[in-house]
């Protein structure tokens, strides 16, 4: 593993950076350790997408990012501040998870009660015709679509023009459409020179809308590269198939094939390129059958990179 | 950067709200027109030499007043389950412009609560000297003070399902054991335990307007006592919430 090596103290250059972040819930037998030590350097102006399945730790690495949760262990430091005083002086804008709006009020009136609190706010116009709530501006709260609610929350998180702007699931209440004008206005957005980090368990969103992928399992970041090399990470693909009669040796020779898993005569074969190991599969072992070919999911791919083959098999 | 406009939004959310506003102000002159309706001749309730109108009026003035500020705090029950306070912390809004803007919603809804009795009450022939009337109402906003911490400790407690029962329940049992609905007998052990509740003494702030003397060393003693324990175990519930988020 690289170590970081620190060139400048200087804190103007100073983005987000957590160091040895721990947090466990619960004690006992039902402990549950969320994260097990995530330290992450994010310069100012990159986008970073942290991307994991359910339950890999990114909420509560965010949580604990924005000061809302208090780690056990580690620290937080956004633009060489701590998490609460960066967000006293109004320099972090985020959209949680979960989360309602308070009603009776109007989507203009909740963006304009929201703005008030901060030093620097944008122009109430622009934030609503940036995030495309401009025709419903007039609308209450409570009578929002879950679409148009994620967008006003967007717009909550983007109205104090923050140098950080933090994103946890920010499309998962989106139809297709919605989720495509949402990534627009975030690159707008992220092409302003702000600090992004949005969490999300799309593959294809952290790809297309993000300079860097921190790859989270179990509580940890197991892989830290631009998109591209995530994608290779994760583009294994396995070979399932009914096998006579072959050894472990003449599976693991096959070319394409990186690994062999064997129940019986059932055996598993993650490949490099499946397309050249099934050929050579079926030209070695005339007898196959049942042959399932899949995608390595981003759930399996984590568990690989993590090295937990036995929960990878569960 | 203003908490005055946060606090004008939760204000104009309030009067917004049909269910907050029918239940904090609708609902006490419903009380005082049937209740003192009825009685409106009766000049002498219960040997007091007090008009049935005005014993009432006072009384639903300090009940209506409570229960706007106690439901006024306990509206951050709502906002929690809606997750709406975390929201509010990753903004440099403080905690104590939060409560302020909550016990000022609070204090507002109070005051026209107040005011709608007082109306109700000439709309039964009461008429009171301004004196009186100022002394009175002075004391009842000073007597709200334990009842705002009661609103914010609640709205830390109960869940945005339980907060509605809990404040209807709370806020009948301490009106009845206050004397809002009728005198509390002058000793005995009904008048030992409600000489222990702030609402007795809430009630004793509004019969300032009957002749009474208002508050003595004990009132503002057990006033202060409530203020001081409630605020802390708000303050508590607080702290539990914020860190269980």
């Amino acid at each position: 593993m690289a170590e970081v090596v620190v060139l400048s103290t200087d804190s103007r250059a100073a983005g987000v950076e957590l160091r040895g972040l721990v947090k466990s819930f619960g004690s006992g037998d039902s402990i549950v350790r969320a994260v097990q030590g995530v330290d992450v350097s994010i310069a100012p102006g990159e986008t970073v997408a942290l991307l994991g399945p359910n339950g890999a730790g990114k909420s509560t690495t965010i949580d604990m990012l924005l000061g809302l949760t208090t780690p056990d262990a580690g620290s937080v430091s956004l633009f060489g501040k701590t998490a609460s005083d960066a967000v006293a002086d109004g320099e972090v804008g985020a959209m949680l998870q979960t989360g309602g709006l308070i009603h009776d009020l109007s989507v203009r009136e909740l963006i304009a009660m929201v703005a008030s609190l901060y030093p620097r706010p944008l122009d109430l116009d622009r934030v609503l015709e940036q995030t495309g709530l401009d025709a419903i501006e007039g609308r209450r709260t409570q009578k929002l679509s879950g679409g148009e609610t994620q967008r006003l929350r967007f717009a909550l998180a983007l109205v104090s023009d923050p140098a950080l702007l933090v994103l946890d699931e920010p499309t998962v209440a989106m139809d297709v459409e919605a989720r495509h004008a949402f990534w627009l206005v975030m690159r707008r957005v992220a092409a302003e020179g702000k600090t992004i980090v949005f969490a999300t368990h799309y593959l294809e969103e952290a790809d297309a809308n993000a300079d860097r992928v921190l790859l989270m399992a179990r509580g940890r970041i197991v892989a830290d590269g631009s998109p591209a090399e995530i994608k290779a990470m994760t583009g294994v693909r396995t070979i399932r198939a009914t096998v006579r009669n072959a050894t472990d040796e003449a599976l693991a020779g096959l070319a394409g094939v990186t690994g062999v898993e064997r129940h019986g005569d059932r055996v598993v074969l993650a490949c490099s390129d499946s397309d050249v190991a099934i050929r050579a599969l079926l030209e070695r072992f005339t007898d196959v059958r049942e042959i399932e070919i899949s995608g390595a999911d981003l759930e399996q791919a984590f568990l690989q990179l993590t090295g937990d083959t036995e929960a990878a098999a569960a | 950067m203003s908490a005055a406009t946060y606090t004008r939004y939760e204000l104009v959310r309030t009067f917004r709200n049909r269910r907050f506003f029918i239940f904090s102000l609708v609902f006490p002159l419903v009380l005082y027109y049937l209740i003192a309706g009825p009685n409106r001749d009766e000049t002498d309730i219960g040997n007091t030499g007090i008009s049935a109108p005005l014993y009432y009026m006072v009384g639903l003035a300090a009940y209506g007043a409570m229960t706007a500020m106690i439901a006024s705090g306990a509206r951050i029950a709502a906002e929690r389950s809606l997750g709406w306070n975390r929201q509010l912390r990753i903004t440099p809004l403080s905690t104590r412009a939060y409560f302020r803007a909550k016990v000022l919603t609070g204090y507002t809804m109070a005051v026209i609560s107040l005011l709608a009795l007082d109306l109700a009450g000439t709309t039964l022939g009461v008429t009171l000297p301004a004196g009186e009337w100022v002394r009175m109402t002075a004391l009842i906003l000073v007597g709200l003070v334990p009842f705002a911490a009661l609103g914010i400790l609640l709205g830390h407690l109960l869940t945005a399902d339980s907060i509605g029962p809990a404040i209807g329940g709370s806020t009948a049992l301490l009106s009845i054991l206050g004397g809002t609905w009728f005198p509390i007998p002058s000793e005995g052990a009904l008048h030992v335990i409600a000489q222990l509740l702030p609402s007795y003494w809430l009630v004793q702030a509004s019969q300032v307007a009957l002749g009474g003397r208002g508050w003595d060393s004990r009132g503002w003693a057990v006033m202060i006592a409530w203020t001081i324990v409630l605020s802390l175990l708000a303050a508590r519930a607080f702290r539990r919430d914020t860190q269980r988020a």
